[in-house]
């Protein structure tokens, strides 16, 4: 059964008794850590996480949180706009579904529990096994009660259904009793007998009769007359043509005739055959007797509804429900989370349903779930809460923040994010960016749950974060490729800086693969635009293409695509392009090459007046300038002499 | 549809890969091994899916995996390969590349081999994102732009090309016994030569355009020229890697990037893709139909057809429809091979009638009857 949430004291191991401790909140866990009030000594060093919710991390819980995630984003996908004839069954399918889940969980839970040699983890094992057991027992009373709505007639086979499926050990005991010798002498026969008409099921009880019938040849006519009865109780059939009040009157008039049989003490000298045959009619003290063989009060409910009142209707459960449990229970003892969960469905109460289940368990799966499919199933009224957001949002937001700080499973909980429509972007937006990214494969897959929902900044914020990784570990194509990703200018103008560094320094370009195959990534931002002609004025002056190495290397400056600090460079560059025994630049280039450098040696100028420069440095420039000065006035000398002879 | 089987495992599957079975026609796989990614402990497995008469399943599905043995593994397991029936090789995300032997009579797991930091950074891990082998020489490549060559047997490396590549190499696979292709995050394919002692590519190929980061990467198994990229718009590059310098057909694939192409080994018409957007495609392209048609039907005689038809038509009439470049011209089939609305497919590795994908739903998907 659940227990109650007054949780035991954790004790920190590694903190000794007497000590102050310090603490602060995450989201799913508290980090707690060694303190002293006084300002000097020493302490520990260690902090310590405590983690409240350890079902995420149960391996085969993981599955019920896989196999739901993919169950809940198809009932999302369900259309709105169909009749609610045709989506009830939809919902009532659902609804197995995530109760076939559950079983398949508790039945692994369960063989592990028994095969494992660890007192401890069978314990716990076993604890989870009852707790998955409550949960789905809960669910199926919402299903039968809130989803699937019966009305009165098929309510009631319901209920058996439900208490039927919750009550397995009838049929071990069964088991054991047909296997025996002598089923008939047994010491369980008989508890097997009533437990299959206190279950209503009759024809199993008749069988289970026959054995007693054969071995008591003088009472055959009592155990015939036993036999027609139970034959004969009627059993309402939805689909069939028969009304309810049609149905009733049946019942009425069998009701009546096993009552006669009683008073007329038919059975007076089997006392067996007489507790089955007042349990028929229903007989509050007789099934009380039985309190053992029902188990539990909702057993004792539904038993006593199908012997006294099959024909009940919804809203007359509680009524039932609450003299039942009040009835079965000890006056002294106290009911249990999960009675008070019942009778609050017994009572169609959703809310407080859903209340008493959110404070009994220690995660938000079951109500945020069930929340869900019942306010699909337009079952909730829409609950405001102070922020805002209705019930459902607010459960599966819970449900979802809590498993977004799981290493594994927070890929799930973007899902649920994606459908509250309120606040769902917000937290993903939130959480998505805190998810560590170890791997470029991890960070793949978060950018492209940014991108398929335009988060726009978190895409930026991620791929810098990749970006400045690659760039501190040299790896200048994984950072211009994170760059265009995130079509990050700013990003890869400082990469193609570096480039531009490392040429300069060494002389040569380094990751010549990237550089010659940018593509259109070129166009990212200036500073790669320059780098790539810069490169491709290298290609064209090695494949002595000198002429359009030339035109090239002019536009660079005169399209001011090239950086004014790295003038210098280009027109150093054009030096041996000048000196060349053939004419290369036109009269007109030369002209403007000069006007380039007349505008370096300007701005230069200025710059010196200002700075404080080493004299070798201002040395090697003046010689620099002066050398260009020179061979541009040559060339210009001979590109003139050439354009003005005419070719004879 | 009713052929799949779903198997919720408990831990995200990065990589999937069926043990290779003997050429015999009749032996049909029945191991596959699974590595797991994200995981704050993280492990690969062996599983069997028990044909054949094999020990009775209990109820519960036919052929539903059933795990043999598993080991703990550090990092991610970013890429699997078998080296041969007992030995498998991983790539790690701490950059370790590390051989595992599975013991079949205990069920247990050794661990044969181990490069810590294979692939490193000077001062950080650097992934190792694929592995490819052709026993007993091992090819890593990783997020370092290193390639490195092992040898199974061999405790150091053979063979480091440094700074093969600027950007992250994503996959790796053999064009021939000495060269290998590689794809990295600036979209382009670039060809190694063993042979040569040079440390730069024999050959690069890209798409003009925009340069998407390729994923994955598959040679033809019949046609060494033949080779297929996937990449991260989820396209579906077939190139020549003999002619130019592009490739030779795009197809629109998946909405979100691709993880793994494979051709299927013995009926390279089919290929199969698997993508980040949860779908798993299986292509399909028809030969030319001059065949007559009492050589197409059925599995074991199109093996017979093909056969026939080479010396008949030569090589010219096989060049698969897959250069065709036209893949409207309705010879080219695609089905869907998941139900709906998984989250991402993250490998796939198929062999014979057999399909084995990985998701990150948790879930293994196993299909016993592929249609080839």
């Amino acid at each position: 059964a659940l227990e109650i949430t007054i949780r035991p004291a954790v004790k920190i191991p590694a903190v000794s008794d007497g000590k102050h401790m310090g603490f602060a909140w995450g989201p799913g866990d508290i980090l707690v850590y060694e303190t002293l009030h006084k300002a000097s000594g020493s302490g520990s060093s260690f902090i310590h996480e405590v983690r409240k919710d350890e079902d995420i991390y149960s391996p085969i819980l993981r599955k019920l949180f896989n196999e739901s995630h993919h169950i809940f984003v198809g009932l999302q996908t369900i259309r709105e706009d169909l009749p609610s004839k045709s989506r009830k069954p939809q919902f009532v399918s659902i609804s197995k579904n995530y109760r076939s889940v559950i079983r398949a969980c508790m039945e692994e839970l369960q063989q592990v529990a028994v095969s494992t040699k660890d007192g401890e983890a069978a314990t716990q094992y076993g604890n989870q096994v009852s707790i998955l057991l409550a949960i789905e027992l809960i669910w199926n009373l919402c299903e039968v009660l809130f989803i699937d709505a019966a009305p009165a007639g098929s309510l009631l086979l319901h209920l058996l259904d439900w208490v039927r499926l919750h009550k397995a050990d009838v049929d071990e005991k069964a088991r054991e009793v047909l296997q025996s010798d002598s089923p008939a002498e047994h010491r369980d026969y008989w508890d097997v007998v009533v437990s299959y008409v206190l279950q209503g099921r009759l024809d199993e009880a008749r069988q289970m009769l026959m054995k007693q019938a054969t071995l008591q040849p003088a009472a055959r006519n009592m155990y015939k007359l036993m036999d027609t009865l139970l034959s004969k109780m009627p059993f309402f059939n939805p689909s069939g043509t028969q009304t309810l009040t049609e149905f009733d009157v049946k019942w009425r008039h069998w009701h009546e005739e096993v009552d006669r049989c009683l008073q007329d003490n038919s059975f007076a000298s089997n006392k067996h055959l007489e507790i089955i045959c007042k349990l028929l009619l229903g007989d509050e003290d007789i099934l009380l007797d039985h309190k053992e063989l029902l188990g539990t009060w909702y057993h004792f409910l539904v038993t006593r509804l199908l012997f006294c009142h099959p024909t009940v209707k919804p809203a007359e459960l509680h009524y039932y429900a609450q003299s039942c449990m009040t009835m079965f229970l000890d006056s002294r003892s106290v009911p249990e989370p999960l009675d008070s969960i019942l009778l609050a469905a017994f009572e169609f109460d959703i809310h407080q349903v859903i209340k008493d289940c959110s404070i009994a368990l220690n995660n938000w799966w079951f109500v945020a779930h069930l929340t869900d499919l019942l306010d699909h199933c337009k079952l909730l009224q829409s609950h405001n809460l102070h922020f805002g957001s209705n019930l459902r949002e607010f459960l599966l937001l819970e449900y979802a923040s809590g498993l977004f700080t799981h290493h594994s499973l927070w890929q799930l909980a973007v899902d649920y994010f994606d459908h509250c429509p309120e606040f769902g972007r917000v937290y993903l937006e939130l959480q998505i960016e805190r998810v560590p990214l170890d791997t470029e494969r991890k960070a793949l897959k978060v950018l492209r749950i940014c991108e398929q929902r335009q988060m726009s900044e978190q895409v930026r914020s991620i791929c810098k974060i990749m970006a400045m990784r690659a760039l501190r570990n040299n790896r200048l194509g994984s950072a211009l490729s994170w760059s265009i990703r995130a079509k990050d200018a700013a990003f890869a103008t400082l990469i193609s800086e570096r480039f531009l560094q490392d040429y300069c320094t060494r002389g040569t370009f380094s990751d010549l693969d990237l550089i010659d195959n940018l593509g259109p990534a070129m166009l990212l931002s200036d500073r790669l635009t320059f780098l790539g002609k810069y490169r491709e004025f290298h290609k064209l002056y090695e494949e002595k293409r000198f002429t359009e190495a030339a035109k090239l290397l002019l536009s660079l400056m005169t399209a001011k695509i090239a950086p004014r600090s790295f003038w210098m460079t280009l027109l150093t560059d054009a030096l041996p392009l000048l000196e060349q025994k053939e004419v290369i630049f036109s009269a007109d280039q030369t002209y403007e090459l000069m006007y380039c450098l007349g505008e370096l040696t300007s701005s230069l100028n200025s710059e010196a007046t200002g700075t404080d420069r080493p004299m070798q440095e201002e040395d090697i420039e003046l010689t620099k300038v002066e050398l260009l000065r020179l061979a541009l006035a040559r060339n210009l000398a001979m590109a003139i002499v050439k354009e003005g002879t005419v070719e004879t | 549809m009713e052929s799949i089987n779903a198997k919720y495992v408990s831990q995200k599957i990065s990589k999937t890969r069926w043990r290779p079975v003997s050429h015999s026609f009749l032996q049909q796989p029945d191991i596959f091994a699974s590595g797991s990614w994200d995981n704050e402990h993280n492990k690969i497995s062996f599983w069997s899916i028990g044909s054949h008469g094999s020990s009775a399943m209990e109820d519960g599905f036919e052929g539903e995996p059933q795990l043999l043995c598993e080991q703990k593994h550090d990092g991610d397991v970013l890429d699997l390969q078998f080296l041969d029936q007992d030995r498998i090789v991983t790539a790690s995300s701490t950059g370790a590349v590390t051989v595992f032997r599975h013991h079949q009579n205990s069920q247990t797991i050794s661990i044969a081999q181990h490069w810590a930091r294979a692939h490193h950074y000077p001062c950080d891990n650097a992934p190792c994102t694929g592995v490819v082998c052709s026993s007993p020489e091992i090819v890593t490549v990783g997020e370092d732009g290193r390639i490195i060559v092992f040898r199974a047997d061999q405790e150091g490396v053979v063979r480091v090309i440094e700074n093969a590549d600027s950007s992250t190499i994503h996959a790796v696979t053999y064009l021939r016994t000495t060269e290998i292709l590689t794809v990295n995050s600036i979209g382009q394919l670039k060809l190694w030569d063993f042979r040569q002692q040079s440390n730069s590519p024999s050959q690069i190929l890209s798409l003009s355009g925009d340069r998407v980061p390729l994923h994955c990467v598959d040679r033809h198994p019949n046609q060494q020229h033949i080779v297929a990229t996937g990449g991260q718009d989820g396209m579906l590059c077939v190139w020549d890697v003999r002619q130019g310098n592009t490739p030779f057909s795009l197809m629109e694939a998946h909405s979100a990037e691709m993880w793994e192409v494979h051709f299927h080994p013995t009926n390279p018409d089919h290929l199969f893709t698997c993508s980040e957007d949860g779908s798993l495609l299986h292509w399909e392209t028809s030969s030319h139909s001059e065949m007559p048609s009492f050589l197409q039907g059925g599995r074991n005689s199109s093996m017979m057809s093909r056969s026939a038809m080479a010396p008949a038509g030569g090589n010219q009439s096989l060049i698969s429809a897959w250069l065709s470049g036209d893949c409207s011209k309705g010879r080219l089939e695609t089905s869907h091979m998941l139900p709906s609305q998984t989250l991402s497919v993250n490998s796939l590795d198929v062999l014979q009638q057999c399909l084995v994908c990985g998701t990150d739903g948790e879930a293994i998907f196993v299909n016993r009857q592929v249609p080839v």
